[in-house]
């Protein structure tokens, strides 16, 4: 218990908050470094994904990603990033190896997402005259839209999750605290740190899950379908935690 | 070249590493498979029972797997700094860590392997005067068993991985050698232990794959059925093609 009591104390602590190693600058850093990781792998997933799932090709490929994906620890690539040439190059390991564990659970769901829209709906559309990318963009996208911000959803928190490890192989952000928690033996310190970024993850989930549901292009019709959908899409969470 | 010149120029790949230090790397391998095996024993022990219970009372089914996907959202890294205070510096903070994490997947998989138990097998082995033990263990587990496994082998491959954060408080397996080659800028350290650990998630898979094989024998017999029905189906959808 004492460690609780002191993890209160240690978040009390104003000094703990400001200057260069304060909470204040490391949650900024795990921020911008997800956001930007996000958004990267969102951009080199997401069109692949959709145009892949359009055409109907690259199955295999989508699903393997996300399996060969799980199988690589996230610190060893962290940490051969690092050794590398590109260690000196400031966040860059970091962000590749974010980016690499963000694109397999995004590729994968909308992929399958695209696959699983409903071929009568989309062959009705196609025989109402609609073109190839009229088809993509009302028929197919509105119809993956579910599965599409699942993956948005656990690579958003799978990268919130992997931020922490950049701390082991000297990055920034959250895990920071707790690494020099560690290193100082003070374990207020390190609960301290763990508490903010299981709060950082829950918060970037339950903002996820407000984002999903205020853009969804359906939202009246799901509604009831989507209960009985749930059981069978959640049952395998794409990625892994880092 | 001398049989030193690779370890000198600190190359990416050295035989000579792996030949002296072979003692390292087995030490390593062992304490990886050993808390990955763990985990996972100890994580499908438990998941089982909350499965059935989640079945059983749709209530608690909520909160179950509410909770052990929030257990999912914890970062692996903080996960384990929570529980070191709990444990100490041992190898039970890692264990605890990646049991928690491989049961949000076990339950799941648990539950729908459960639940795609068609009713009609359900009612025929009662009329056959099954009771709820033998119908769990004889009929309904032996069903769900694909589904099992296939949670099983996502949450094996996983902890795999995982356990290389155990390094933070030295029980990593070879997530110790990553942590000590980062400190001494020692590369074939790093990717040696690095190989090593994707090879054990791969040979873990794959071993997996063979057990579910060898329980489910009438899983392949029905994959058969199907893709030949599928063949003859694109076959006679070709016949029409050329016939118009």
């Amino acid at each position: 218990m004492d460690a609780i009591t002191g993890a209160w104390d240690w978040l009390a602590t104003s000094a703990n908050w400001a200057g260069e190693k304060g909470v204040w600058h490391r949650l900024g850093e795990h921020v911008y470094l997800s956001a930007l990781c996000l958004a990267i792998s969102c951009l080199i997933a997401l069109p692949v994904a959709l145009y892949l799932g359009h055409i109907g090709k690259g199955g295999a490929l989508a699903v393997n990603i996300s399996n060969v994906g799980r199988a690589v620890p996230t610190f060893a690539v962290l940490v051969l990033l690092t050794l590398s040439p590109l260690g000196t190059a400031g966040d860059w390991p970091t962000i590749i190896a974010l980016v690499l564990f963000a694109v397999p659970p995004l590729l994968t769901n909308a992929y399958v997402g695209m696959r699983e829209a409903d071929r009568d709906v989309v062959e009705a559309a196609r025989g109402m005259g609609m073109s190839g990318p009229q088809l993509l963009l009302r028929v197919e996208l509105p119809l993956a839209y579910p599965l599409i911000m699942t993956g948005l959803r656990s690579a958003g928190v799978q990268v919130v999750a992997t931020a922490t490890l950049a701390a082991l192989a000297g990055g920034g952000g959250l895990g920071r605290i707790i690494t020099a928690g560690f290193g100082n033996y003070n374990t207020p310190q390190v609960v301290a740190g763990a508490v903010l970024v299981a709060v950082l993850a829950l918060l970037v989930e339950g903002l996820l899950v407000l984002t999903d549901r205020a853009f969804d292009p359906m939202r009246r019709g799901r509604s009831r379908s989507r209960k009985s959908r749930t059981t069978a899409d959640d049952a395998t969470p794409a990625g892994s935690p880092a | 070249m001398g049989a030193q010149s690779c370890l000198e120029a600190n190359d990416w790949i050295c035989g000579e590493y792996v030949r002296t230090r072979s003692q390292e790397l087995l030490d390593a391998t062992v304490q990886h498979v050993g808390i990955t095996l763990v985990s996972v024993v100890i994580g499908l022990l438990i998941a089982f029972p909350l499965a059935l219970v989640a079945r059983r009372w749709r209530t608690a089914a909520g909160p179950v797997l509410g909770l052990t996907t929030i257990l999912y959202t914890v970062p692996s890294l903080a996960m384990f700094a929570l529980l070191t205070p709990i444990f100490g510096v041992s190898a039970a903070v890692v264990v605890t860590g990646l049991v928690l994490y491989s049961l949000t997947i076990l339950v799941r998989n648990i539950l729908a392997g459960l639940e795609s138990v068609p009713q009609e097998v359900r009612e025929a082995a009662r009329g056959m005067g099954y009771g709820p033990v033998k119908l769990l263990f004889g009929v309904e587990l032996p069903l769900a068993l694909p589904a099992l496994t296939a949670g099983l082998r996502i949450a094996t491959v996983s902890t795999v991985a995982m356990t290389t954060i155990g390094a933070v408080v030295g029980y990593g397996g070879l997530g110790n050698l990553i942590s000590s080659g980062m400190e001494g800028f020692f590369k074939a350290e790093v990717l040696t232990a690095s190989v090593l650990c994707v090879l054990l998630a791969v040979v873990a898979d794959v071993l997996l794959l063979g057990l579910q094989r060898l329980l489910t024998p009438w899983t392949r017999a029905q994959a058969r059925a199907r893709s030949r029905a599928r063949r003859e189906r694109r076959a006679a959808g070709r016949a029409k093609k050329a016939v118009a």
